[in-house]
């Protein structure tokens, strides 16, 4: 495993051929040499370390193998068998962050998506400041997303932030002063995570289903209206069918990118996430990297793949089929 | 379309909703950069009791922040170069030649995308170290190490929107530059570059803005002197005192570049996913 492909610099593209094999040569790998860059980089960041990392799973890869892991004793299934065992308090921990990252993407997926549609739906119409509110709910997703999130964390403080000072002093649905709620600590910081995440993620299905809407023909609409539909009709049987295959690519991607978040949680709460907020990304960085056991690391981010891998063939399997039939 | 009462009722509704949603986090960032450090670490003022710019002075003394920045921009600069580039050839390849394998590298960058970042950042961690001790070239704390890993997180969708923006540019266009004596790539480099320029500039503000942002291999693929604004800005909150006022200078000014950038050019992003991907 330690026999790697050094990081090749890009080949420069082969300048115009003198002899006539040289040009025939060319015409048939020239494909091949445009390709070769992408390659010997996908293979040396995502495709080798991903094979590396399954058979690391398989390594009793402690702190004392980290500098020299050709030698860590192979450890079989013994990783999958103590990060499964749901008895021990290894398990339970896995088991416990899986359902906060269940619960965490099924809720971020459904608001981001529900406020982008009924966003993008609403300003389908030409209206005046139609292009700056556009511009406007572009902007959580163009800015870095620590500058955002510690803007959020910010908000959130307890005793100094926005939120308390809107909720408590303002509106007066939460308590002030010494019983102000925390947001960043115990059963609060779960939909402190889910409200920074929508507000990162639903511009950009808001932008996703605004270039969907731009290929719906006009003429659906008219003949709609012809046909004496009214307004909820010809969303109903006209935008919905017409959005269907951008959706369900849009829900994947939210479903990936929200599943693997880690960066949202690192930034609002640092290095140690509340239990109620311990995404699986998290728990797995912080039980590598805090005991240097990578061997069970990798047996954790195998199963997630495994899990994530389940869920997208599922997924496409059925929504696949549904369009078929309809 | 004829539209119900309704219906306008709720745009108002709907849309006032979301200009609040957005406009509040902006607002304390931009608002609390103005404020003195006392304001900061009392109740929520909604607006300052005096104006200062001090924060955005103090920002470049309290950490090395000048140093992130030089950081940020040479890696995600050099990132995006890169990563444009080895888009285009590729893209090239996938629109406009058939050859063995071409479904399967395309299925192959795409689902790379699906992996969880953290599946391959130990294994990746331990190979950029264990390169750096068999060869000698540092890919483990330092920059380089960090382009590469980047300009790979844009790839795969850098390819897969140029290549649809490639293939919506009629083929008629390059067989006249070969008529003209252009080989393929000349007509790559003369025809299909000019006149892709919005989906390249697209491809382009991505590439950077996930370089830009990016937070979970900085913070492990970095050291002290290389480490960039993502994991730097994080450093105010180590601190005893956090001066927040300075931690919302700080990041107003790192989103600056990105925000200004992405607004002056989002309708080639908007073109370019109407054109490739949403199709």
């Amino acid at each position: 495993m330690t026999t790697l492909t050094k990081p090749a610099p890009a080949p420069a593209p082969p300048g115009p051929g003198k002899s006539a094999r040289a040009r025939v040569w060319r015409g048939m790998s020239l494909p091949y040499l445009l390709l070769l860059p992408a390659v010997v980089l996908e293979l040396l960041i995502h495709l080798v370390p991903m094979l590396v990392g399954i058979g690391m799973s398989f390594l009793k890869l402690t702190q004392f193998y980290i500098r020299n892991w050709a030698e860590a004793p192979v450890a079989g299934l013994d990783n999958y068998r103590f990060v499964l065992d749901f008895n021990a308090a290894a398990g339970r921990a896995l088991m416990s962050s899986f359902w906060v990252t269940v619960q965490y993407t099924v809720a971020s997926v459904a608001l981001a998506w529900l406020l982008g549609t009924a966003g993008a739906v609403l300003m389908q119409r030409e209206f005046r400041g139609r292009g700056g509110l556009r511009t406007l709910f572009l902007v959580p997703y163009a800015l870095p997303m620590y500058a955002a999130v510690i803007t959020w964390a910010f908000m959130f403080q307890r005793d100094t932030g926005m939120v308390n000072s809107i909720l408590g002093d303002t509106l007066g649905l939460v308590g002030t002063g010494g019983d102000a709620p925390f947001w960043l600590i115990g059963d609060n910081s779960f939909w402190s995570l889910v409200i920074v995440s929508v507000w990162r993620n639903w511009p950009f299905a808001f932008l996703i289903i605004m270039a969907g809407l731009q290929n719906i023909p006009r003429d659906l609409y008219e003949a709609a209206a012809i046909d004496g539909a009214g307004w909820w009709r010809q969303f109903r049987s006209v935008t919905q069918p017409m959005l269907r295959p951008v959706n369900q690519v849009l829900f994947l991607v939210l479903f990936l990118w929200t599943f693997n978040d880690f960066n949202t949680p690192y930034v609002l709460f640092g290095e140690s996430a509340p239990k109620e907020a311990s995404l699986i990304s998290i728990h797995i960085y912080q039980s590598s990297f805090k005991t240097w056991n990578f061997g069970l690391g990798s047996a954790m981010s195998v199963l997630l793949l495994l899990f994530l891998l389940l869920v997208t063939a599922v997924y496409l399997a059925v929504t696949s089929r549904r369009r078929t039939v309809v | 379309m004829s539209e119900p009462r309704w219906v306008s009722w709720a745009r108002r509704l709907v849309l006032g909703f979301l200009v609040l949603f957005t406009v509040l986090p902006l607002y304390a960032m931009l608002a609390s950069s103005l404020k003195p450090l006392s304001d900061v670490q009392g109740d929520w003022h909604w607006l300052p009791t005096n104006l200062t710019f001090e924060p955005f002075i103090e920002i470049w003394s309290t950490i090395p922040l000048a140093k992130y920045f030089v950081n940020s921009l040479i890696v995600s600069g050099t990132a995006t170069v890169l990563s444009v580039t080895i888009a285009i050839f590729a893209a090239y390849a996938v629109s406009r030649f058939e050859f063995r394998g071409k479904n399967l590298f395309s299925i192959t960058v795409l689902s790379t995308q699906m992996f969880p970042g953290i599946l391959f950042l130990l294994p990746l961690f331990l190979i950029f170290v264990n390169i750096g001790n068999a060869t000698g070239i540092v890919l483990y704390g330092s920059r380089l190490g960090l382009i590469i890993t980047y300009l790979t997180f844009s790839l795969p969708f850098a390819i897969w929107m140029l290549a649809g923006y490639f293939a919506s540019i009629p083929k008629e266009l390059d067989e006249a530059a070969k008529v003209d004596g252009c080989g393929p790539l000349g007509a790559l480099i003369r025809i299909v570059i000019p006149a892709s320029t919005p989906g390249i500039v697209a491809v382009a503000i991505y590439a950077f803005m996930t370089a830009w942002g990016e937070v979970l291999f900085a913070s492990v693929m970095t050291d002290s002197d290389t480490r960039t604004l993502a994991v730097g800005l994080q450093e105010y909150s180590t601190q005893v005192d956090v001066y927040w006022n300075q931690v919302m200078a700080a990041s107003l000014v790192v989103s600056v570049p990105v925000v200004a950038g992405f607004l002056l050019l989002q309708r080639y992003l908007v073109a370019g996913l109407t054109a490739g991907a949403v199709k």
